[in-house]
């Protein structure tokens, strides 16, 4: 088993909420991610999955180090990248690199292709010396499947589907090690989707990436991940391998969330359980109780707003489970294909 | 007579058929362009479908296919211009509605035809409270006074579940969750008890677990109200889920019709085949993703013979050079390919 390359202890990332214009004070923390750990090992993607406001996408501005934690820390090769700064600061932002997930705002509309994807390049000089620049980023186009004759083009020349193989392109300049992916299909049609999903799974095998793939889409987060964590309020409740997650999922959480998802199979429409939620996440400035989760839970018991259940193996669970009264239980029909 | 209608999509700039045929609404070869500086963009190339009281047409298609520009010229919301409809028919009990006068539509929309949008926080007023927005429908269309049409409001807020109607009556559309608003939506479109509603992308915007209770409600009140329903979506899943029947829309025409299940078991078009192979899938394991290869055509320039051929791996001569109509395969469905035949009775 190779060893991990990101290892991420107890993260916390708190914001303010202030009150007053001049004379401005706290009145609470939105707890956006509230003590997350895991590992990343070398070449391959774990998934990161939850709904709306869980705490993923600050999780992977943290991950980027395009914001520092509140507390915990992110180790990239026994570096705790949030203390790094200047020269040595540069040099780690060339391994972890970012997709991001909308492709029409994220390409600056007054550049070029060839600047966008060659200005890396400019900030990191010694990966290509100025000659060479162009013919790399013909090479970057080529590798993501465009037409490197289109370099002098603008952004708003190319579809969706293309824009999004630019900010590909652009993570992959400097070669990183590691590319965090932040929903980068969920803006596509689904049959560009299928594609950008092909070329992320090719380019992970040429190049030995290892991915930190967020998304909300369980079924695409399945296909592309080897491990999965799932996220709800700025806690991972549950985390193990694709199968551990879809197959045995033990938390109550990661059941009914597996159970919302429409299967494109009409046959099925009659026998398959689906557990209903009932309201909305409760706000992060202030989360219930003990498990967070409780408030929707259909086994919530005493215990559970006393008592934070910890992530790890317990009976019932042959996998890290953030409940009390984790069991396994068969929600989605996996068959091999 | 079958369940499809069988349109001569050949035939451009023809009008309707006109034949009454009984059903509650009708969209007959309708055609819309958009004309803008840069050309004319063929948005709807001969669209035909109907929607009869009680059932779940699904209207599948990617970003650029017209499925909601079909919608909103059923609903005569399409704005004009840039968008001209230059043949066609929309029909609601027979009665065409585009050569109706603004007033006449008018009368249709609310309580004849009613639409929920995607997009709820845009879609509501946000300087009026949800309660106010609900009850406007009632003293205006109704004649009800101020007390009367605030009781059945919150009857409405009550129908789509919104706990404690009463306390949010008076609150605005901002202060509601995303899943909340939608409800508040539904409960708008459906003040006037609608014959047939539009659902255009209804939970696109939502995670999934608030889109099961979305779309739970909207079949449960379906079945109340025995109301037709249009749901355009993109979503391979959703539809498995509730749909009868299903039209796969590309470039502006109809290229599948079928009921759900034969469509998922053996598509008839390339199209619709592509697309139900290259959704990854929750349920396999270890399956590959094939894609469909290039790109949907530019709408101002559609290449000749069918619309589909230059991303279809069964692309044959005649595919370039003749637009291929939608005709009756087998018993039930309909096809827009020259090889559905063969599509359906390969093993």
């Amino acid at each position: 088993m190779s060893e991990n390359i990101l290892e991420v202890r107890d993260l916390v990332k708190h914001y303010p909420v202030t009150q007053g214009v001049v004379f401005k004070k706290t009145v609470g923390q939105v707890k956006a991610v509230d003590g997350v750990s895991f590992g990343l090992r070398a070449g391959e993607t774990l998934g990161v999955v939850g709904e709306s406001g869980c705490g993923k996408s600050t999780l992977a501005r943290v991950l980027m180090n395009l914001e520092k934690p509140t507390a915990g820390s992110v180790e990239y090769k026994g570096q705790d990248i949030s203390k790094l700064s200047g020269g040595a600061l540069r040099r780690l932002r060339r391994q972890i690199q970012l997709v991001m997930q909308d492709p029409y705002t994220s390409l600056n509309p007054r550049m070029t292709v060839g600047d966008l994807l060659g200005e890396p390049f400019e900030i990191h000089p010694e990966v290509a010396p100025k000659g060479s620049r162009r013919a790399k980023v013909r090479e970057l186009l080529d590798l993501v499947g465009l037409n490197p004759e289109h370099i002098n083009r603008y952004p708003h020349q190319f579809s969706g589907g293309q824009r999004q193989r630019i900010g590909i392109a652009r993570a992959l300049a400097l070669r990183p090690e590691i590319i965090v992916c932040d929903e980068p299909v969920s803006a596509l049609d689904v049959s560009i989707q299928a594609q950008v999903m092909n070329l992320l799974e090719q380019l992970q095998g040429e190049f030995g990436l290892s991915y930190v793939f967020i998304a909300h889409d369980l079924s695409v987060v399945r296909h592309l991940s080897d491990r999965v964590a799932v996220m709800y309020l700025g806690k991972i409740v549950e985390i193990g391998t694709e199968d551990e997650i879809y197959e045995r999922p033990t938390h109550p959480y990661t059941q009914a969330l597996l159970s919302a998802v429409p299967v494109p199979d009409p046959m099925q429409r009659h026998n398959k359980a689906i557990i209903r939620l009932t309201g909305d996440v409760p706000s992060p400035i202030s989360p219930p109780s003990g498990c967070r989760f409780r408030t929707r839970c259909w086994k919530a018991q005493d215990v559970c707003a006393e008592q934070v259940p910890l992530l790890e193996i317990r009976q019932g669970s042959d996998h890290p489970s953030a409940c009390h009264f984790a069991e396994k239980r068969e929600i989605v029909a996996t068959h091999e294909v | 007579m079958s369940d499809i209608l069988v349109s001569e999509q050949s035939a451009p700039g023809s009008g309707g058929s006109g034949r009454p045929s009984g059903r509650l609404l009708e969209v007959d070869d309708l055609r819309v362009e958009f004309r803008t500086r840069d050309g004319v963009a063929k948005v709807i190339n001969g669209v035909t479908y109907h929607v009869d009281a009680g059932e779940t047409l699904a209207v599948l298609g990617e970003s650029g296919s017209g499925k909601s520009v079909t919608a909103q010229t059923i609903m005569g919301i399409l704005d004009t211009p840039p968008g001209f409809v230059t043949g066609g028919q929309v029909r609601f009990h027979g009665k065409d509605m585009l050569g109706m006068s603004e007033e006449e539509r008018r009368r249709i929309r609310g309580e004849g035809i009613a639409m929920i949008f995607q997009d709820a926080l845009s879609a509501l007023n946000p300087v009026f409270t949800v309660g106010f927005q609900i009850a406007e429908q009632f003293r205006v269309r109704r004649g009800m006074g101020r007390a009367e049409a605030k009781k059945r409001a919150i009857d409405m807020l009550d129908q789509v579940k919104i706990p404690n109607a009463k306390g949010r009556f008076n609150n605005y559309p901002h202060q509601f969750s995303g899943g909340m608003r939608q409800r508040a939506m539904i409960a708008m479109s459906l003040a006037l008890d609608p014959e047939v509603l539009i659902a255009d992308e209804p939970t696109t915007a939502l995670d999934v677990t608030v889109q099961a209770q979305i779309m739970d409600l909207l079949a449960e009140l379906q079945r109340e109200r025995q109301m037709g329903m249009i749901l355009i979506t993109h979503d391979l899943g959703v539809v498995a889920d509730v749909a009868d029947r299903i039209a796969v829309m590309y470039a502006g025409r109809i290229v599948e019709e079928a009921n759900v299940y034969d469509l998922y078991a053996k598509p008839a078009h390339p199209y619709t085949m592509g697309l139900i192979d290259s959704i990854p899938r929750m349920d396999e394991k270890g399956q590959q993703l094939r894609t469909i290869k290039g790109l949907p055509p530019n709408l101002m320039n559609i290449p000749p013979g069918c619309p589909f051929n230059p991303r279809c791996p069964m692309a044959q001569p005649v595919c370039r050079e003749k637009v291929p109509p939608l005709l009756q395969v087998g018993t039930a469905r309909a096809s827009a390919c020259h090889f559905a035949e063969e599509l359906v009775n390969r093993v």
